[in-house]
């Protein structure tokens, strides 16, 4: 298993536990009528779903799909990288602002440094995957 | 890597990297104000990413590894495969537009329809290669 595949994965497991504990904190009274807690719905599902599931299968698929070339088996180790970096940062971002921004503080600039960030990680996992995509 | 499953994942990132757009859109929607039209790609973006990226990326590694046969087609009849495919991504699309209000809103049961069809044509195709190997 790759270094780059190690991250990743590892990485998901650290937003799974974190989204299913978020997720009975959502359920628990009297923590649930936190405000905080009142608007923090989106984020548990991008925690769950961007954190955990998207990420565990970019780490697989950067393992498990067709080698790119003799030399470069995974395609860009870089472009992998950047994938790994974005999506984290941008998650992480998110996780912070979005609770602030329910709460009405001004973050505008923390969520559409978010916003790119993903947008930028689903591109670089994109490029690199293509490619490897071939009949063998 | 059969030509399936690189139609399927190919086509996944495809939505992918829509869903993806459309999710950054959203948010940052939230931190600049953009269009008011914004908020109206929500259904889309979920459909995209949970139908057309997780579940097509899914159906296609399941045509690449479920167990094959040792006689007769490797992977056994394809055809129900292919029109799950087609079925699939009719629907997705569809239920995104009528979703995000670009098309007739009826289209999206029908896309559900095609979805659900695409399902059974994929299980009729996979059912059978739920075995031992060999």
């Amino acid at each position: 298993m790759p270094p780059l595949t190690r991250w990743f994965v590892k990485a998901a497991l650290v937003y799974f536990i974190g989204a299913l504990l978020l997720g009975i904190l959502l359920q628990a009274e009297p923590v649930r009528a936190l405000p905080a807690l009142q608007v923090a719905w989106p984020t548990y599902v991008h925690i769950l779903v961007v954190g955990w599931l998207t990420q565990l299968i970019f780490g697989v698929a950067f393992w498990l799909f067709p080698r790119y070339s003799a030399e470069r088996p995974r395609g860009s180790e870089r472009l992998g990288w950047a994938t790994f970096a974005l999506i984290n940062v941008g998650l992480v971002l998110r996780v912070v602002a979005e609770p602030l921004a329910g709460l009405g503080y001004r973050v505008g600039v923390m969520l559409v440094a978010s916003a790119v960030a993903q947008f930028l990680a689903g591109m670089a996992f994109v490029a690199n995957t293509w490619p490897r995509l071939r009949e063998r | 890597m059969p030509r399936l499953t690189i139609w399927m994942v190919r086509t996944a990132l495809i939505h992918l990297a829509i869903g993806f757009t459309l999710g950054a859109l959203l948010l940052a929607q939230r931190g600049m104000a953009l269009s008011t039209m914004i908020p109206r790609l929500r259904p889309a973006h979920v459909e995209l990413l949970l139908l057309g990226w997780t579940v097509q990326l899914a159906m296609g590694v399941a045509f690449w590894i479920l167990p094959r046969f040792r006689s007769g087609a490797e992977r056994g009849d394809e055809r129900p495969a292919w029109l799950a495919y087609g079925l699939l991504n009719a629907g997705v699309v569809s239920v995104a537009l009528g979703g995000a209000g670009f098309a007739w809103a009826g289209l999206q049961f029908w896309g559900r329809c095609a979805e659900a069809v695409a399902a059974g044509a994929f299980a009729v195709h996979a059912w059978p290669r739920v075995k031992p190997f060999g």
